[in-house]
């Protein structure tokens, strides 16, 4: 346990690495800094942290503003308040002129503490891939985390990066790249492509490993660049196993498994099966009973593939 | 300030020149935000032409002084000056609104030269300006921010938050400027949403606030000079207008917000700013073409 690392952690450590290197990286705070993990940053470079207070819509144009002139601002809150109240924000400020803004969601899909349905954000990631020149990517692991962080940091354009708050074990392997638009294949198999991203890809690879039990061969892709997505990875996966189910800590409609749907139903149509929040909203909890109230444990997950496999 | 004096005159006949061009914009296209642009002739005038540090040959100059029309459906006022400024040619104003024109309907600024931010969604504006403003306070630079809201705009939220933050951030490198025609889409805004008391408002904001009739160029001038005396906090130009300013049938009209022109009136109006006969005659052939 004592390796898990929370990917919230990794984003707050990685920002006053590359902030030390590149003065142009500013941080907004929309009043969450303890939380999204900012507050390192805000300690190592106080002039260059942009408190706004509660209010994410004028932090969006801030980051704008501040973009034109050559800085790299990363305006950060919970995933809920940087997707659904900024979103024209985001629409029309940011990613209609292509500016180069980067916007952090922290506590994302149900896992937020105990916050509730209303911190939860079930969206984001369906309002994020809508939006015209946004790129989207929700990192697994701390690893993955400091990879897009310097990826984002390199990259011209508006970025959505949607990072988790609680630990997780390492899923990349510690020389990992990452590419933007590439998927990682974490386990082969060939009878079924299990795809996931973000905290769920640890339920997803322990049930590729309780199916196996039932001799179900099931290749496991880690899909943290969400937009654009890696099509040839779920055509391969499509054509190679036949069947896809994809897990994913968000609504089922717009987000990862949409997005995999999209490509398969267009170039390689094979059966799909979505697992992840039925078009529901969620409730107050620990992610644990989060994930038996909504049906994301390993063991639901394995059960959904075996029905689907039907063996 | 390097500012050159100013004939009074010279901009009076650049603003009814901005105002010809609207008329002709919007009459060829037939669609256009013509009450909101004619209302801030005066106010565009003076900022192109004694106000701001630009540079037409080079609009990304880097110590430029920056101007936002957060009320970027005032579009092809903001199009003409730009033109009249020589960002861009004269010869392209009447293809705005076309698909692969770079004059669309609200400013682009990726298409438009000495457009800096791209707006349209009343409200944002405001807070872009903020951000341009800090910046230039992070990177020591010298250059000033110039925003330009509509009233009906001030009810979105977003306003109050930018104008919180302004001055939180003692942003006296800021200047906005609020178009204080009395209407709005659809209708007064006393009856909409009454903004009153604006003035107040923003003082308690803690902004310094100038009242002015804004289609002064005397009151104008002695807003914005009074404005860069002021140290620690960001001002605020209250600009009392008139909605549809120099072609008497559309001023204080709601109707004249967002329209189409028919030739009559097109011809009227081109003829109440003077405009010359043989030019009156091209706009309407043009107009015609369609």
């Amino acid at each position: 346990m004592s390796d898990r690392i929370a990917p919230r952690e990794a984003f707050g450590k990685t920002l006053v690495r590359l902030g030390e290197e590149n003065p142009n990286i500013v941080v907004l705070d929309a009043d969450l800094a303890p939380s999204t993990k900012t507050s390192y940053f805000r300690e190592s470079f106080p002039q260059r942290f942009i408190p706004v207070g509660i209010a994410e819509q004028n932090m969006i144009g801030i980051a704008a503003g501040l973009s034109t002139l050559g800085f790299i601002p990363f305006a950060t809150t919970f995933a809920c308040f940087a997707s659904r109240r900024v979103c024209d924000q985001v629409t029309v400020s940011c990613a209609y002129p292509r500016l180069n803004v980067k916007i952090v969601g922290g506590y994302v899909g149900l896992f937020v503490g105990k916050n509730g349905a209303t911190h939860q954000a079930l969206e984001d990631i369906a309002i994020m891939r809508s939006i015209a020149n946004m790129v989207v990517i929700e990192p697994v692991d701390a690893t993955e985390t400091e990879r897009v962080i310097e990826f984002a940091c390199n990259y011209d354009g508006p970025v959505y990066l949607r990072i988790g708050r609680d630990p997780m074990p390492q899923i990349v392997p510690q020389d990992y790249k990452f590419q933007l638009g590439r998927a990682l294949v974490l386990r082969e198999g060939k009878d079924v492509t299990l795809i996931s991203s973000g905290a769920m890809v640890e339920d997803t690879l322990k049930a590729a490993s309780l199916v196996e039990k039932e001799g179900i061969d099931a290749r496991v892709i880690n899909m943290s660049c969400i937009k654009p997505v890696d099509e040839e990875i779920i055509v391969k996966a499509a054509e190679e196993t036949g069947r896809i189910v994809t897990v994913e800590n968000h609504n089922i409609i717009g987000g990862l498994g949409s997005a995999v749907c999209e490509v398969v139903a267009e170039r390689y149509p094979v059966r799909i099966k979505r697992i992840g929040i039925r078009d529901v909203f969620g409730k107050s909890g620990t992610n644990e009973e989060m994930k038996a109230k909504f049906k994301l444990r390993a063991e639901d997950i394995a059960k959904e593939v075996i029905n689907f496999v039907g063996r | 300030m390097n500012k050159k004096p100013v004939e009074r005159k010279k901009l009076e006949e650049i603003a009814n020149r901005l105002r010809i061009k609207v008329v002709k914009m919007i009459g060829k296209s037939g669609f256009g935000h013509a009450g909101g642009s004619m209302s801030i002739a005066e106010i565009l005038t003076t900022l192109y032409f004694y106000e701001l540090q630009v540079d037409p040959e080079n609009p990304a100059w880097e110590e430029r002084d920056r101007f936002i029309l957060s009320k970027g459906h005032a579009a092809p006022i903001f199009y003409a000056v730009l033109s009249e400024k020589g960002f861009i040619p004269e010869d392209i104003l009447l293809t705005i609104h076309h698909p692969d024109s770079p004059l669309q309907c609200h400013p682009d600024m990726r298409l438009c030269p000495g457009v800096e931010a791209s707006t349209g969604a009343l409200g944002q504006g405001l807070s872009i300006a903020v951000g341009m403003a800090l910046g230039a306070k992070l990177k020591g630079k010298s250059f000033r921010v110039y925003a330009l809201l509509g009233d009906g705009e001030a009810q979105e939220g977003q306003v109050w938050e930018a104008a919180m933050s302004a001055s939180k951030f003692k942003l006296d490198n800021l200047l906005a400027i609020i178009d204080y025609n009395k209407l709005e889409l659809s209708g007064k805004i006393n009856e909409v949403m009454p903004l009153e008391p604006l003035y107040d408002k923003w003082v308690s904001f803690g902004w310094h606030v100038i009242e002015i009739n804004g289609h002064s160029f005397t009151q104008i001038i002695n807003a914005l000079d009074e404005a860069k005396k002021i140290k620690g906090k960001p001002t605020l130009i209250i600009a009392h207008t008139v909605k549809g300013q120099g072609v008497s049938f559309m001023e204080d009209k709601v109707e004249w917000h967002a329209v189409s022109m028919s030739v009559d009136q097109v011809k009227e109006a081109l003829k109440e700013l003077g405009c010359p006969q043989e030019e009156i005659e091209l706009t309407l052939s043009q107009m015609k073409e369609e």
